[in-house]
């Protein structure tokens, strides 16, 4: 009989309830407490920090648990956005087809590029993943119907039928409802064979190619889905802003999501959120307090570095424990 | 036509060899320290930056340029010596954090010194006109000084990599690190002087491209990238591949440029030239990369054995 | 003795460059045999393994597995047949329990792991199954244990084991008794000469006591060539092998 396991493997994960329960609660609350302050501008930056959980958390999937150090992430963020945008520029505008479809049209050009890049190894695969968005970038920058270099203004934000707008609110809890649904699907998905074998295939890649697994497919796999979750994002900062631009797209904004997953921390499923909300939050309000609030980042963003690799839910489970 | 290609081949040159002033430094942090360095473009800047300043005060470009680069590449090494050191041993993924932390914190930087309008920085009046090549074909003075500064600084490192025990040293280093380590090579100083070197080059070509692009923050984040596709075509950690590649992509950018355009205007309606050109040209060098990536997975010349 | 065998290397070459590492090697294993391969340092053992195994793959010549010709065939493809490795330098997930090292090896020949909902961890037959492999390479005590903490013999039989938990036909061993003592290297050569019901073995190993103690028939690889094959005796005074290899020791 086997014996029962003392500590959980490393490649478990647990949705922490206890810490997360009371947070989705906080999270729910917001938008009242922010009415009750009269201030609708934290419910807007909410929303976005949220936008940016989900499009970290995509990330996180192939490049925390995956090992896959992608540096083209933002372009399937701007892919998503952009086909809701171009959807909505010929009359498309219901949020039921149109985000689907940029989760659609995200995934399929993840599975493309993933099933050339996936052959490379190493710093070789971040340079073609990079290569990659740097060649959409372009693309959207060439499509002067769609607003090219400058951007395209939506009309307007999505529809949602039966009479229901999206406004402010109802969309910062759509995106929260999305949000905590792909956290949950992922933890799963992370305990479940998939997930043991992908995050196994990120520690030692080479004993799971000699134990039977056809590696590339599950990398590949989790790349598709991460580049559609990353393609929801897109559809939803479309929305949040009301406005797509190239620049969604350049290797800077990958830049800045790797950032998020690896300061919030990689390998761990709130990891996403915890980044892109401490990112964002000190955006907010260093840039408040200097607009040269980018040195400080980058101070603190080293002294992360050096002092928690890991990333700050490290620090954090290493108090919890 | 003959002028014409005769001039973007020049063009081509140039934008080849200063690459390879910034590609050389980043394959050899690369290839012998194992680093993924995001804050090289940062030193480029700053070295532009420098080499301006110094030139408007001593009213001399050349003073600008030797006093620029000289403190570059001492602030490259106190970077190297204070920060960068500790990333060695960490994984790719912490080192893109590391120094992209160092970019964020240079372009403050520079901003809070420089203010965030470009700068100028003006070429020698000797050197502020064109000349005549040949009959009727007029190319500006200045780029032939970057040209002969490019492939002087090229001669020279070459001398310097194959004839000197530094030399053998980095190419031990970035051909098999761990053997060189065992032979004895004083690694520490080695790094330093490595990344003292490719700071003073990223100044040299910061020198020579400022009068031609503008002396701005954030300049070295998109020729970061073209430097970066040039190692990886080149084969990291090969100072022959990072030329090679350089003038590669050089060429292909630069031709790309002028001569799709009017391929374009010939094959299609002018709108569409309009439109799709210039996309089509800024991706030709990824479409380059991809394509030698798929026939040489570790690029031309790599100097891992 | 007309079983057809099991492992056929016909003609096998590999160059780097203008190094020929494997140099026309033929091999011939049957079934319920154990193999050794032996040979010299530098001889190219571990490069016919890794041909064999399917992470290299040859310039000429052909490996046969079972009747089918699996020269080209990626390594998953060749696992699902029935040929699993081991590794010379331990290669094994060191941040994972020895339960979950099996576990893994077991699910990747245990049905698709395309499943993304059900807990894999709740799958109880197949830790059942981790456990009894575990058992079987003598880590019973040591389920719990991080794959990085143990012992380097307990770490070399985990090696085995997790070649063993796809129930193979054919099992390369890459020097299994690697860096043991005289102890660890004797339960290792019981282990292995246990198995010899289960499976065949193809091992690769430099310490002759267990080789002669083990081997139904050896194989000796010198430059990529193989100079001999056949029973132990008949190796043992075999004159070209003497000069190349065993010098007057034996």
């Amino acid at each position: 009989m086997a014996k029962p396991r003392n500590s959980p493997s490393l490649l478990q994960h647990s949705l922490a309830l206890r810490w997360t329960l009371p947070l989705l609660a906080a999270l729910c609350a917001l938008p009242w407490v922010a009415a009750a302050l009269g201030d609708s501008f934290y419910v807007t930056l909410a929303t976005r920090i949220l936008v940016f959980a989900l499009a970290a958390t995509s990330l996180n999937l192939i490049l925390g648990f995956g090992g896959m150090v992608s540096f083209g992430h933002a372009a399937f963020v701007g892919v998503g956005a952009y086909t809701v945008g171009i959807l909505m520029q010929h009359g498309v505008s219901s949020a039921w087809l149109a985000w689907p479809l940029a989760m659609a049209v995200s995934a399929l050009l993840a599975l493309l590029i993933g099933a050339i890049s996936l052959r490379t190894q190493g710093v070789y695969f971040i340079m073609i993943t990079l290569a990659f968005a740097q060649m959409l970038y372009y693309l959207a920058v060439s499509l002067k119907a769609y607003g090219g270099d400058d951007g395209l203004s939506l009309p307007g934000r999505s529809t949602l039928g039966g009479g229901m707008e999206l406004t402010d609110t109802t969309l910062y809890y759509l995106t929260l409802t999305l949000l905590v649904a792909t956290i949950v699907f992922i933890t799963r998905l992370l305990n479940a064979r998939f997930g043991q074998a992908l995050q196994a295939i990120r520690e030692n890649e080479v004993r799971m190619a000699a134990l039977g697994y056809a590696v590339l497919r599950y990398k590949l796999v989790a790349f598709t889905l991460a580049g559609a979750l990353a393609g929801l994002a897109g559809a939803l900062l479309a929305n949040q802003g009301s406005f797509v631009s190239p620049s969604l797209m350049q290797w800077s904004q990958s830049g800045m999501l790797m950032v998020m997953v690896i300061l919030g921390g990689v390998g761990h499923v709130l990891g996403g959120l915890v980044g892109a909300a401490a990112f964002l939050l000190m955006e907010e309000f260093l840039g408040h307090m200097t607009e040269h609030w980018q040195l400080g980042l980058g101070a603190l963003l080293l002294l992360v570095v050096l002092v928690a690799p890991q990333g700050l839910m490290s620090l954090l489970k290493r108090r919890a424990a | 036509m003959g002028i014409l290609l005769l001039e973007q081949a020049l063009n081509g040159l140039q934008l080849g060899l200063m690459l390879f002033l910034l590609a050389a430094g980043l394959t050899l942090v690369f290839g012998i320290m194992d680093m993924v360095n995001l804050a090289h473009g940062s030193l480029y800047m700053v070295g532009a930056y420098l080499i301006a300043t110094v030139s408007a005060v001593a009213d001399s470009f050349w003073v600008g340029l030797g006093v620029g680069v000289l403190a570059t590449a001492l602030l490259g090494m106190l970077l190297e010596v204070s920060v960068l050191r500790r990333l060695y041993s960490r994984d790719h993924v912490t080192q893109v954090l590391g120094t992209f932390a160092i970019l964020l914190m240079c372009n403050e930087g520079v901003r809070m010194v420089w203010g965030s309008q470009p700068i100028s920085l003006n070429p020698p009046a000797a050197l502020a006109g064109p000349v005549e090549l040949l009959p009727g074909f007029y190319y500006p003075a200045f780029r032939l000084l970057i040209i002969g500064v490019g492939l002087a600084t090229a001669l020279v490192l070459y001398l310097l990599v194959t004839r000197t025990r530094m030399g053998m040293q980095v190419r031990a280093g970035a051909s098999n690190r761990d053997m060189a380590l065992a032979m004895g090579t004083n690694v520490q100083r080695l790094f330093t002087a490595v990344f003292g070197l490719g700071a003073a080059l990223c100044a040299l070509a910061g020198g020579m491209l400022g009068p031609l692009l503008a002396v701005q923050v954030g300049m070295g984040e998109s020729i970061l990238i073209l430097a970066f596709v040039v190692i990886v075509i080149g084969g990291i950690g090969s100072i022959r591949g990072a030329l090679v590649g350089a003038l590669l992509v050089g060429l292909v950018d630069s031709g790309g440029r002028t001569l799709l355009p009017m391929l374009f205007e010939a094959l299609f309606s002018p709108q569409v030239a309009a439109d799709a050109a210039p996309a089509v040209a800024s991706i030709l060098i990824y479409v380059l990369m991809a394509t030698v990536l798929a026939f040489k997975p570790r690029g031309l010349f790599p100097a891992h054995g | 003795m007309s079983t057809a065998p099991l492992l056929q290397v016909k003609d096998l070459v590999k160059r780097f460059g203008a190094l020929a590492a494997t140099d026309h090697a033929k091999l011939t294993v049957q079934p319920g045999q154990i193999h050794a391969l032996i040979g010299p340092n530098g001889a190219g053992k571990t490069t016919l393994i890794h041909q064999i195994s399917g992470a290299l793959h040859p310039d000429a010549g052909h490996i046969v597995f079972d009747g089918h010709d699996v020269t080209h065939q990626p390594i998953h493809r060749r696992v699902h047949r029935g040929l699993a490795r081991s590794y010379q330098i331990t290669n094994v997930f060191l941040r994972l329990s020895v339960l979950d090292n099996l576990a893994l090896a077991l699910q990747a020949v245990d049905g698709s792991s395309l499943r993304f909902w059900k807990a894999a961890h709740a799958e109880a037959q197949r830790m059942e199954r981790a456990a009894a492999v575990a058992r079987r390479v003598g880590l019973a005590q040591r389920l719990d244990a991080l794959a990085g903490a143990l012992s380097h013999a307990e770490q070399r039989q985990l090696e085995v084991g997790l070649a063993l938990a796809s129930a193979p036909k054919l099992l390369l061993l890459d020097e299994p008794l690697a860096g043991m003592g005289p102890d660890e290297s004797q339960r290792m050569v019981e282990l292995l000469h246990s198995l010899r019901s289960e499976t065949t073995l193809l091992l690769v190993e430099h310490d002759m006591d267990a080789v002669f103690q083990l081997a139904d028939a050896i194989s000796v690889l010198v430059f990529g060539k193989v100079i001999a094959s056949g029973a132990p005796a008949a190796i043992r005074e075999d004159a070209e092998v003497r000069r190349a290899y065993l010098g007057d020791e034996v």
